[in-house]
């Protein structure tokens, strides 16, 4: 028995749980809008630290 | 120079803003005059300060002193003063908010001015400017916050409030349903694709592994592991992110129709079984990894149009709604901000002058002029008095009425304006969109190809040699270049057109457009009144005494009447310091002024007017009067001691350049037509000042009416496409039911709503050049679909003549992919420099 009938499936395996956190994201609204996201982490997040 | 120049002075560059400073008066961005959110710097985000040392930099300082002169664009970014009380009220609630977490509600509300990051950063600050905000989070793109607030602490109204003090104007987000809808889809088809494509990576690994153990020997069983989960990876992209494929082509077989999707599906299809077999019997190729990226690179190619296409609606749906959102209702002895939802019939509601009618009715007090051109297209105002009927979405110009109201929501006349629009969208045949035209005659010669194929190798040797070859060719065959090259090439057109002012949501107009020639004509019908005009009055000649003019100007400084207004341009400024004095003025809304002068009592108003008042017209002035009618023009006449000294005509601003786009797009195939609801005399005046025939002046065409004769334009035999450009809610159902409809800047919502494509420029200078890029765009697709078809046609010749195994059709499929990928891509570049050559004639100020 091969390592390679374990390792392909294994792989196929990894690449589903990575499909699985997109389609995650992607219900939960997070490509809903892509313009707003790069501004806000520019943005001071606390401008009371600023003092 | 300006007072906010300050030239020359070093600038302090902005600091980091503080909490505490919000609280303190905002001074107002040197560049964009919003107001700075910390108070300390003179701009308002990173863009402006840049701009504004570009502009410095270019010496273009006068830039500033022009801006503050028209001032318009800067009043437009300030909060509008309301008090929102109908924000409180509970239909209102019931409509647009919606219960959050922990007895908290959320709404959805649409900014105005909203545009740089500042903004953003300035509306998420909400919770700490207004007590009681537990969220408030802001999309740039389509200008919407979503506001969490807790009712417990505070009203909406004051959260409203809030928002206005801070330069953002709210209104409630009036499509949620369908914006959710379309949403949830392009979610979907977000997943599918994803899917699609991690699918598509790992089987092309795995025949990484199948190839180079082809090339340098592999034991048995990994080729098989490996042949079987090629398989399995492939069945799972052809039945999951690959069923759309299936469902369009069997929805184009009921309907007996074909589409692109057909010989997507069959070539899947045929690869699929096929491939199969040979994994099955161990022999022969696996098709699947050429099938699995097929069907990602398409969904890609499906998902960026659409993308594209939702863009354009968004920022069209920036614009903002025709009916108020709140009105005044006299309930016994007060007035009380109300929701126009909780509106009935029978409720008396106050309109003040500058305010839209919120419902249908009837006045009982007061007397005024109203605007109805959002209605009917009529370019002048419309004097009322009590009995009187007003619609819904018309403008009350002059002074205050109290109205009964008779009809409310979708029962007024704009609402019924705005179900026939959605009829007519419902109706409209959908275009038949190019590739999907060119899909039917390729199903058929593919077809008989593979069948004559079958034929000619079974009569020559064994049949599953003739199987194979037939296989290789209907792989082949699959017009995977072309669906996802026709895609590509009309996202980046809508781009294009999206940089340049054109707002194009639905990518199958482009290819109506570039179907008009001077060979194969098309009919534009364009409406008057906001199109070609820009539906104001304009002073077009004077018969009389020239002395008398500045005293008509100081007579009519103070009315708020579109032909004062005129006037006052033209002949004054008329101050009272320079001796000018006036006094004892009595205006009748709708009809004129009389006032008190040194020359005596003047009146200027109609010649209805006059007549009442017993004013003696002279001949010269009579012949005046009559002139100005016959040519559609309005007329107002002027009159000292009861004898009438001088005439005004008063036209229609026609747009600048109006008679050269017409004449450019008549050449183009384009057969002109005025449709307007003004008046046959002005229609026809206008039809002659643009160049047409005055045949072509369609006037007094009610919305019903427009939409009849565009149906009807459509439906002659042989007709080519039909376009209608207007403006107004009057032309939404028009707009609707055309093949192509364009709205122009300044439109009611409505007609944005119906139109196919929104320009962002008033008048028809744009439609020349979107024109130019329906064209251009059908070059590159009819392109991209030679290339794509003189690929499947060599491609084919050889799989029939036996020359071409899988493997080599597997690795030609990509390079007829690239090819046609690079000509779309090329059509962006070949478009900046074609559209910097149209821009250089015209002039460029502001």
């Amino acid at each position: 028995m091969s390592v390679v009938f374990v390792m392909a499936p294994l792989a196929l395996l990894l690449a589903a749980v990575a499909v699985a956190g997109f389609v995650w994201a992607a219900r939960d609204g997070q490509f809903e809008d892509v313009d707003t996201p790069p501004q806000r982490v520019l943005l001071d997040d606390d401008p009371d630290r600023a003092e | 120079m300006t007072t906010t120049l300050q030239a020359g002075a070093p600038h302090p560059r902005p600091t980091r803003p503080s909490a505490s400073d919000l609280n303190k008066e905002s001074s107002a961005c040197d560049h964009c005059g919003l107001p700075v959110p910390d108070g300390r710097s003179r701009f308002c985000c990173a863009g402006c300060e840049v701009a504004y040392e570009t502009i410095h930099g270019a010496g273009l300082e006068n830039y500033y002193s022009v801006r503050q002169r028209l001032a318009t664009k800067r009043r437009a970014a300030s909060g509008a003063g309301k008090r929102y009380a109908a924000y409180d009220s509970d239909a209102f609630q019931r409509r647009y908010a919606s219960p959050a977490a922990d007895g908290l509600r959320a709404i959805d509300l649409r900014l105005e001015g909203v545009h740089c990051a500042a903004c953003v950063w300035l509306v998420e600050r909400l919770p700490k400017i207004a007590p009681g905000v537990v969220d408030a989070r802001l999309m740039l793109g389509a200008a919407r916050a979503r506001v969490v607030w807790d009712p417990q602490a505070t009203s909406l109204s004051a959260v409203a409030q809030s928002l206005d003090r801070l330069g953002y104007a709210p209104h409630p987000a009036r499509d949620r349903a369908a914006r959710d809808a379309r949403s949830r889809s392009e979610r979907r088809r977000l997943v599918d694709m994803a899917i699609a494509g991690a699918l598509a990576g790992n089987n092309m690994l795995v025949a990484i592994g199948l190839y180079a153990g082809a090339a340098e020997g592999i034991e048995p069983r990994f080729e098989n592991l490996f042949r079987w989960l090629s398989l399995a990876i492939g069945w799972l992209s052809i039945a999951w992110p690959g069923r759309v494929f299936f469902r369009g082509a069997a929805a184009a077989l009921r309907a007996r129709t074909a589409n692109l999707d057909l010989p997507i599906a069959l070539a899947l299809l045929v690869g699929a079984v096929a491939g199969t077999a040979n994994v099955v019997m161990g022999r022969g190729e696996v098709y699947f990894d050429s099938l699995s990226v097929l069907v990602f690179l398409l969904l890609v190619g499906r998902f960026i149009q659409l993308r594209q296409q939702r863009w354009a609606e968004d920022s069209v749906g920036l614009m903002l709604s025709m009916t108020p959102d709140e009105c005044r209702v006299v309930r016994g002895d007060r007035v009380e901000d109300e929701s126009v939802d909780a509106l009935d019939i029978g409720d008396v509601v106050e309109v003040r002058a500058g305010d839209l009618f919120p419902a249908d009715g009837v006045v009982t007090t007061g007397r005024s002029a109203v605007d109805r051109s959002i209605l009917t297209g009529e370019s002048r105002p419309v004097p009322v008095g009590p009995g009187a009927e007003v619609c819904a979405g018309a403008q009350n110009l002059a002074s205050t009425l109290r109205l009964e109201v008779s009809a409310v929501g979708d029962d007024t006349r704009l609402g019924r304006l705005v179900r026939l629009v959605e009829d007519g969208v419902a109706a409209k045949p959908p275009i038949v969109q190019f590739a999907d035209r060119v899909a039917g005659w390729f199903v058929s010669v593919v077809a008989v190809l593979a069948a004559v194929n079958l034929a000619w190798w079974a009569s020559r040797g064994p049949l599953s040699g003739a199987i194979d070859s037939t296989v290789a060719l209907l792989i082949v065959a699959c017009p995977c270049a072309l669906g996802l090259a026709t895609p590509l090439t009309m996202a980046i057109a809508i781009g294009r057109g999206a940089k340049r002012g054109m707002l194009i949501k639905s990518a199958a107009v482009l290819e109506r457009l570039a179907d008009v020639s001077p060979d194969k004509p098309g009919r534009l019908l364009i409406d008057k009144t906001g199109t070609l005009t820009t539906g104001r009055l304009r002073v077009e000649g004077w018969a009389g005494d020239r002395q008398v003019q500045p005293w008509v100007a100081a007579v009519e400084a103070q009315s708020s009447h579109p032909v004062a207004a005129a006037l006052v341009r033209v002949f004054g400024p008329a101050e009272q310091r320079d001796g000018y004095e006036v006094s004892d003025r009595v205006e009748r809304h709708g009809f004129g002024v009389t006032a008190a002068t040194p020359l005596g009592r003047m009146m200027v108003g109609s010649p209805r007017f006059a007549e009442e008042a017993g004013v003696e017209v002279g001949g010269e002035i009579a012949g005046a009067i009559r002139l100005g009618r016959r040519r559609g023009l309005t007329v107002a006449l002027v009159a000292i001691e009861g004898r009438a000294v001088g005439v005004a005509w008063l036209g229609d601003d026609l747009h600048p350049d109006a008679r050269e786009h017409l004449a450019t797009l008549g050449e183009a195939g384009w057969r002109a037509e005025i449709l307007s609801g003004d008046t046959p005399d002005a229609v026809r005046h206008t039809a002659a000042a643009v160049g047409l025939n005055e045949e072509a002046g369609v006037g007094g065409a009610a919305p019903e009416e427009k939409l009849q004769r565009v149906r009807a334009a459509e439906q002659t035999p042989q007709a080519g496409p039909v376009m209608m450009v207007g403006d107004g809610v009057n032309d939404a159902a028009a707009l609707a039911a055309a093949d192509i409809g364009v709205a122009v800047q300044g439109g009611a919502e409505a007609s944005l709503a119906a139109a196919d494509v929104y320009l962002t420029e008033p008048g028809v200078g744009k439609l020349v050049e979107l024109v130019r890029l329906g064209q251009a765009t059908m070059r590159v697709a009819r392109r991209n679909l030679a290339i794509s078809l003189a690929y499947n046609l060599v491609a084919v010749t050889l799989a029939a003549a036996g020359w071409i195994g899988p493997l080599a059709a597997a690795i030609l499929m990509p390079i007829s992919s690239l090819t046609v990928l690079a000509s779309a891509v090329r059509f962006s570049g070949d478009g900046a420099a074609q559209a910097e050559a149209a821009r250089v004639p015209k002039n460029q100020s502001d």
